[in-house]
C-alpha cells in the first residue's frame, strides 16, 4: 500500500507534536522515523494509525484520504514498545483477538493463528499465559497479533527497545526478513540510528516535530542536509568545529585557533559561499594516524594530545585535544594509542562537511 | 586492608549488632502487644457477654453475684423473625450498593480517566468537593427527594421513602464520588498502548472498555466491592433516618432499636446481636484475606 503524508500536523493547546510533515512511502517499502525522544515520530505514527486526529494536513492510503477513517478500518497492524499484549488472555487469545472481532469462522481462526504462530516460532506456546513468556517471546506474540489480520500497512513503535542487546540484533534481522518476504509496507519508529540504518529502505529524520531529511541511509550518512542530521546519524557522532574559510594562495583553508586544514577545491568553494564563518563536521572514522612509511600531503594534518581512550573491541575511540579543540576519532587498536601520547591526525578532507551556523543547512548539499 | 582495621572499634562500643537488633525487636513487640490490649479486651468482653447472664469486668456473674451464670438466653433472638428480616435488609442494601457503585464507578472512572469531554474537570473537582459533604448535612434534602420518588407510580413503591430500595439508592449516591475516584486512579495506571492495540485490532470503544480495560482493573473492582459491601452492611444513619418501624430496618438499626426502648437495656443481648452482625463479615474476610493482601500490596497478581 502506498502511503502519503501531506503537510500532516498535530498540535495540542501549545505543544506542537508534528509540524507539516510531508513524505510518501512506496508500496512494500520499510521507512524508519528516526529522531530523539519527543521529536514527534510516535505522534506521526499514531496519526497514521488513526489514534490521534491530525490538526492539519492529510494522510492518504493508495490515494484515498483516510483522515476520518477509524483505526480498525485502516487495514493496519501495529507493534508497540510495551508489546501491549492483553495479559488476561492466552497467547492464542491475543493473536486470535483481531480475527474474533471480525467474527471469522472458528476453524479459520485456529488455522490462521497456527500459521502465524509457526511463522513467528511460537507455535508451541499458544496455550501459555502472557506472563509466562520471555520478552522476546512476548514481542513475537505482538508481531503475530499484528500480522494475523494480513494488514496492508505495518506500524512499529520502537518494538525492540525493551529487549536486551543480543536479542535486539536477532529480532532486527527477523523483522526485516519477514517484512521483505511478505512485502508489507511498513513504518518503523526508532531512536536507535543503527536500527534505522540497517533495516530501513528510507529514513525520515525528525526533530522537534519537523521532518529534517528523508532519504536512503547511505545518502543521509554521506550527504547530510542539515546539522541535526549530521549529528544524529552515525555512531560515534560527528565532530563539529567553528572555523573560518579563507582563500590562501588559491587554496581554500579551514582555519581557527586550533585548526588549519587545506580543503579540496570543490568543497572549499561551496563552504566559502557563506561569508567566512562555518561549522565544519568530521566523522570519527574520517581521521587517521600519520604513518611514517607514507608521509601525508601538506595541510591535512593536525597535532593533538590523547586525552581519553575508550576501547570498543575492534577499534579504540580516542578523545584528542587539539590546541583546545576536542574531537573523537576511531583508531585501529593495533596502533596502541595511550593517554598522554602526542599524535599526528591525518584528515580525509574529501569527506569533511560544512554547515551554515545560522540556518544549520549544509553548504555542500543544499 | 583498611576496612578490617577499621572494624574492631565499632564492635567494642557495646553488644554485638545482632544482639542489639534482637533486643530492639523485643521492645517493638512488647509495645505492639501493649497497645492492642485494650482492643483485645473489648472483643473478649463482647464474646463473653453474649453467653453470660451478667458481667462484671470480664467476669461472668450469676444471679447470686458469684462467678458463673453462663447462658444461651441472649441468643434466643436468632429464633425470631425480626433479626432475619433485618439481616436480609442489610444484605439487600449491601449487594445493591456493590452492584450499583461497581458498575457506575467502573464506567465513570474509565470515562474520566480516558475521555475528553466538556465539564470533565468541573466534574472531577465537583465530585471531590461533594465527597467532603457529610451525609448528615443532606438528610433533609434527601428526605424530600425520596418523598418525591415515592410518588412515582409503580417504581415509587420500591425506591421511595421507607423502602430498602430508597435507602440503597441514597447510599449508592453517597458512595459514588469515592468509587469513581478510586476507579479513575486504577485506569490512570494502565498504559494507553493496550487500548490503542485493541482499537487497531478492531474493537469498538465499548468493547475496549469491557474486554480489555475492565479485566485489568479487577483488583480495583474487588477492593471497591469489598469496601462498599462493608459500608452497606454497617450502614446506620441513612437507613435509620429514612425508614420507620422494623419491617425495613437493617441490622444496625435493629440493634439501635434494642437500646432505645424505654425498658432497661439488656447489654448482653445487644452484645449478642452485635456479634451476630459481625459473623458474615468475619467469614467473608477469612475467605478473601489473600486477595485483600494482594490488593493492598498494590500487586496485580489478582489478574
Amino acid at each position: 500500500m502506498r502511503v502519503e503524508l501531506d503537510n500532516l500536523s498535530k498540535a495540542w493547546d501549545e505543544v506542537v507534536g508534528a509540524d507539516h510533515i510531508t513524505l510518501d512511502i512506496a508500496d512494500g517499502e520499510l521507512v524508519a522515523f528516526l529522531g530523539p525522544s519527543g521529536c514527534g515520530k510516535t505522534t506521526t505514527l499514531l496519526m497514521v494509525a488513526g489514534i490521534y486526529k491530525p490538526t492539519g494536513g492529510t494522510i492518504s492510503f493508495d490515494g484515498y484520504v483516510v483522515n476520518e477513517v477509524a483505526p480498525k478500518d485502516r487495514g493496519i497492524g501495529m507493534v508497540f514498545q510495551s508489546y501491549a499484549l492483553y495479559p488476561h488472555m492466552s497467547v492464542f487469545g491475543n493473536i486470535s483477538y483481531p480475527l474474533r472481532l471480525q467474527k471469522l469462522d472458528k476453524g479459520d481462526i485456529k488455522r490462521k493463528v497456527q500459521t502465524v504462530a509457526d511463522m513467528m516460532g511460537i507455535g508451541d506456546l499458544l496455550d501459555r499465559r502472557i506472563a509466562q513468556l520471555s520478552g522476546g517471546q512476548q514481542q513475537r506474540v505482538a508481531l503475530g497479533r499484528a500480522l494475523v489480520k494480513e494488514p496492508q500497512l505495518l506500524l512499529f513503535d520502537e518494538p525492540l527497545s525493551n529487549l536486551d542487546a543480543r536479542l535486539r540484533l536477532t529480532m532486527r534481522g527477523e523483522i526485516k526478513r519477514l517484512q521483505e518476504g511478505l512485502g508489507i509496507t511498513s513504518i518503523y519508529v526508532t531512536h536507535d540510528q543503527v536500527e534505522a540504518m540497517t533495516m530501513a529502505d528510507r529514513i525520515a529524520v525528525m526533530s522537534n516535530g519537523v521532518l529534517q531529511a528523508y532519504d536512503v541511509p547511505a545518502t543521509l550518512y554521506d550527504r547530510p542536509k542539515t546539522l541535526f542530521v549530521a549529528g544524529f546519524v552515525g555512531n560515534p557522532p560527528m565532530n563539529f568545529f567553528d572555523v573560518e574559510i579563507m582563500r590562501v594562495n588559491g587554496d581554500f583553508r579551514a582555519k581557527s585557533e586550533a585548526i588549519d586544514l587545506v580543503l579540496p577545491h570543490d568543497r572549499g568553494e561551496k563552504a566559502a559561499s557563506a561569508d567566512g564563518k562555518v561549522i565544519m563536521g568530521v566523522r570519527p572514522e574520517d581521521v587517521d594516524l600519520a604513518d611514517d612509511a607514507s608521509p601525508p600531503a601538506e595541510g591535512v594534518t593536525l597535532i593533538g594530545q590523547v586525552e581519553v581512550v575508550e576501547p570498543l573491541g575492534r577499534e579504540d575511540l580516542v578523545g584528542v585535544g587539539i590546541n583546545g579543540a576536542d574531537m573523537r576519532v576511531l583508531v585501529d587498536k593495533s596502533r596502541g594509542v595511550s593517554v598522554g601520547d602526542t599524535i599526528t591526525l591525518v584528515f580525509n578532507t574529501s569527506r569533511i562537511q560544512f554547515f551554515d551556523p545560522e540556518t544549520e543547512q549544509s553548504l555542500l548539499w543544499a | 586492608m583498611t576496612t578490617t582495621e577499621a572494624a574492631p572499634p565499632r564492635h567494642a562500643a557495646g553488644p554485638l549488632p545482632r544482639a542489639r537488633e534482637k533486643m530492639g525487636r523485643r521492645f517493638a513487640y512488647a509495645f505492639l502487644i501493649l497497645s492492642i490490649i485494650p482492643i483485645l479486651v473489648g472483643y473478649a468482653w463482647l464474646v463473653i457477654a453474649t453467653v453470660s447472664f451478667r458481667t462484671q469486668g470480664l467476669l461472668p456473674i450469676n444471679a447470686e453475684g458469684g462467678i458463673g451464670g453462663f447462658t444461651l438466653a441472649n441468643w434466643d433472638f436468632v429464633f425470631e423473625g425480626a433479626i432475619w428480616s433485618a439481616m436480609l435488609n442489610s444484605l439487600l442494601i449491601a449487594v445493591f450498593m456493590v452492584i450499583g457503585v461497581g458498575i457506575a464507578s467502573t464506567a465513570g472512572g474509565y470515562a474520566l480517566s480516558r475521555m475528553k469531554f466538556t465539564g470533565r474537570k468541573a466534574f472531577l473537582t465537583g465530585t471531590l468537593v461533594l465527597h467532603a459533604f457529610k451525609a448528615e448535612m443532606l438528610l433533609i434534602a434527601i428526605f424530600f427527594v425520596l418523598r418525591f420518588l415515592g410518588d412515582i407510580p409503580i417504581i415509587g413503591d420500591y425506591i421511595g421513602f421507607n423502602t430498602v430500595g430508597g435507602v440503597a439508592l441514597v447510599m449508592v449516591a453517597l458512595e459514588l464520588p469515592l468509587g469513581i475516584w478510586l476507579m479513575k486512579g486504577f485506569f490512570d495506571n494502565l498504559s494507553w498502548d493496550m487500548e490503542r492495540a485493541a482499537l487497531i485490532d478492531g474493537a469498538s470503544r465499548f468493547r475496549v472498555w469491557w474486554q480489555i480495560m475492565v479485566p485489568q482493573v479487577r483488583p480495583g473492582i474487588a477492593a471497591l466491592s469489598l469496601f462498599t459491601f462493608i459500608v452497606g452492611w454497617n450502614a446506620y444513619l441513612v437507613p435509620f433516618t429514612f425508614t420507620i418501624g422494623t419491617k425495613v430496618a437493617n441490622m444496625p438499626v435493629f440493634l439501635n432499636q434494642l437500646i432505645s426502648d424505654t425498658a432497661p437495656v439488656n447489654w448482653n443481648l445487644v452484645a449478642a446481636v452485635g456479634l451476630f452482625q459481625m459473623i458474615p463479615l468475619i467469614i467473608f474476610f477469612i475467605f478473601t484475606q489473600e486477595l485483600l493482601l494482594n490488593i493492598y500490596a498494590g500487586g496485580s497478581k489478582g489478574t
